[in-house]
């Protein structure tokens, strides 16, 4: 008896023991392959562009692109686009976010007001933010506010639709503890509706944001003179296509930089959903 | 001491000198799609201050609606309700939920300190009390975890607490302990008893426990089954303070528990039957 134990415990053991010598764990080769597989894609892209296998009329090898960025980084006008989106989004941000954030709360603690307002919601959400664009550049013009407003509109349904939906999933025990507890309609705001939403006021967040980014390249390209979406259009004209793919990464790296702070302000404000 | 069981017909002194909450022929009666539901009907009922009052009944009896009402939650359609007001500005009641009724989204400090806060108490005066009360049920360790870093009978101290802190004139206590196991719930009993002993709020609690009831109170409202109406009220003949395990280890518990039987089984029968025929 003792002894098949014994035995059962050395094996099991020298299993353990022989684990660290012959594989890496499966974790660094996850990491390695993310890391790999991109840079692999572009050494074959660099590799096909080299001996002409692909045509570098539409796909530039990676290093010109690059070259390309250098050059537009030294003269400035990536920085002047860049910092032109940035200022949108970040209005654009403001006056679509703040509103839908007032309203969805507001919709989800009143039953009349979700009732007034959520036919509008319904037959203006599904209309393509793209295809109201020339209506947009004809009320607010050329200047900046048509580039804000389109921002502004694509960030404003989904913050709106998901924060109405977070405050309607509060369980209604918490609004009654806030009355029992003689909480005022704007405590009861500020301590049960808004944080208890907050989970999916920040997936509404995500989604605005993504739409932000989509629209602001889409109207810049039409009715602007600065601005990422411009460069890239701009760059069109002039068939200077490496400056395009410049556009693009840029574009794709604001995405990224994007989700990584807002998961970081998500942690913050909602420490009660992570901690387990 | 008392240690015999009452005679069973043992009515309470309705004409207590210091009555903290008068019922005179309350009626609830809810509108629902296959007509009216009586929920409560007829309900006459002092309760004195400084009373620990028990209301046991089956399920679906209206006890929880009694409790709602009186919190501020419903309103009742029939009869009135008096209610003595606080001396020097303190909340009237202050519920404890059945269930989860604690704040994900706040720490247990804030959770206890939640009807402080809502008054906008100095801060001095909120962190003394909350303090206090987390002591008293053994969270001050706890009090940067959140809900669900808790367990069920943890996260019911915090409710207790949070209701205790905020410093009411009643407490109103919804089935605290009902999801909790036999263990927890023996334990938060005599938790609950410890710390109501230092004030002696008067206590109106509601359960579907006979042995609950008797343990913890001072007197016992037995309610029919739908439409809610007082069936018996008694006063539990038990000096205080008490200890739960070594009160329940006396003959007399145990024969007063089975007098409260007698007039609860009929009431449990009933309800069982309303339950089967509203089902078909």
């Amino acid at each position: 008896m003792t002894d098949s134990i014994d035995k059962a415990s050395t094996r099991a053991f020298a299993a353990r023991s022989l684990r660290p010598r012959f594989a890496i764990s499966r974790g660094n080769v996850d990491r390695l392959m993310n890391v790999a597989s991109p840079l692999a894609l572009l050494l074959l892209w660099e590799i096909a562009a080299y001996f002409g296998w692909i045509d570098v009329r539409f796909f530039p090898a990676p290093s010109k692109i690059f070259a390309e960025m250098m050059i537009l980084i030294q003269n400035g006008q990536l920085w002047t686009h860049l910092v032109a989106s940035l200022y949108r989004l970040f209005w654009g941000f403001i006056f679509g976010g703040a509103p839908a954030l007032l309203l969805g709360i507001s919709m989800g603690l009143s039953r009349t007001l979700r009732s007034i307002m959520e036919p509008l919601v319904a037959a203006t959400y599904p209309i393509p933010k793209s295809a109201i664009l020339p209506l947009i550049l004809l009320i607010f013009g050329l200047g900046e506010a048509s580039k804000i407003v389109m921002v502004a509109i694509g960030l404003f349904f989904p913050i709106l639709i998901n924060t109405t939906a977070g405050v309607l999933e509060i369980p209604k025990i918490h609004f009654d503890v806030a009355r029992n507890f003689g909480a005022s309609r704007l405590q009861t705001f500020m301590t049960i509706a808004l944080p208890g939403a907050m989970p999916l006021i920040m997936t509404g967040v995500k989604l605005g944001v993504g739409m932000g980014l989509i629209l602001i390249a889409l109207a810049e390209m039409i009715g602007a003179k600065s601005g990422l979406g411009y460069m890239m259009w701009n760059a069109w004209e002039i068939l200077s296509v490496e400056t395009m793919y410049v556009g693009l990464i840029v574009i794709a790296a604001l995405g990224v930089l994007f989700s990584l702070i807002l998961n970081e302000v998500e942690r913050f404000l909602v420490p009660w959903k992570q901690a387990r | 001491m008392i240690l015999n069981p009452p005679a069973t017909d043992a009515t309470a002194n309705a004409a207590a000198p210091d009555v903290k909450i008068k019922l005179r022929g309350v009626r609830k009666v809810f509108e629902t799609k296959r007509g009216p539901f009586v929920a409560l009907d007829s309900l006459t009922l002092d309760i004195p201050t400084g009373c620990f009052f028990m209301i046991v009944g089956p399920s679906g009896c209206g006890k929880t609606t009694l409790l709602r009402i009186l919190a501020g939650l419903e309103t009742h359609t029939e009869g009135t309700i008096e209610i003595g007001a606080p001396a020097d500005g303190r909340p009237s009641n202050s519920m404890i939920f059945q269930g989860d009724s604690l704040f994900p989204w706040m720490t247990v400090w804030d959770n206890a300190a939640y009807g402080l806060a809502m008054r906008r108490l100095p801060k001095a005066e909120i962190k003394d009390r909350v303090g206090h009360y987390l002591n008293r049920t053994g969270l001050s360790r706890f009090s940067d975890l959140y809900p669900h870093q808790l367990s069920g009978g943890m996260r019911q101290r915090v409710s207790i607490a949070r209701a205790f802190a905020n410093d009411p004139d009643v407490l109103l206590m919804d089935e605290p302990f009902s999801a909790l196991d036999e263990q927890n719930k023996v334990l938060l009993q005599e938790e609950l008893l410890k710390i109501w002993e230092e004030t002696r709020k008067t206590v109106l609690f509601i359960t579907h426990s006979v042995d609950e009831a008797v343990t913890l109170g001072d007197r016992i409202l037995v309610m029919t089954a739908h439409p809610g109406r007082a069936k018996a009220d008694l006063i539990v003949p038990f000096e205080r303070p008490r200890q739960v395990l070594e009160l329940r280890a006396r003959p007399a518990y145990g024969e007063f528990v089975f007098n409260i039987w007698g007039y609860l089984r009929d009431e449990v029968h009933r309800a069982r039957a309303q339950d089967e025929a509203s089902a078909q």
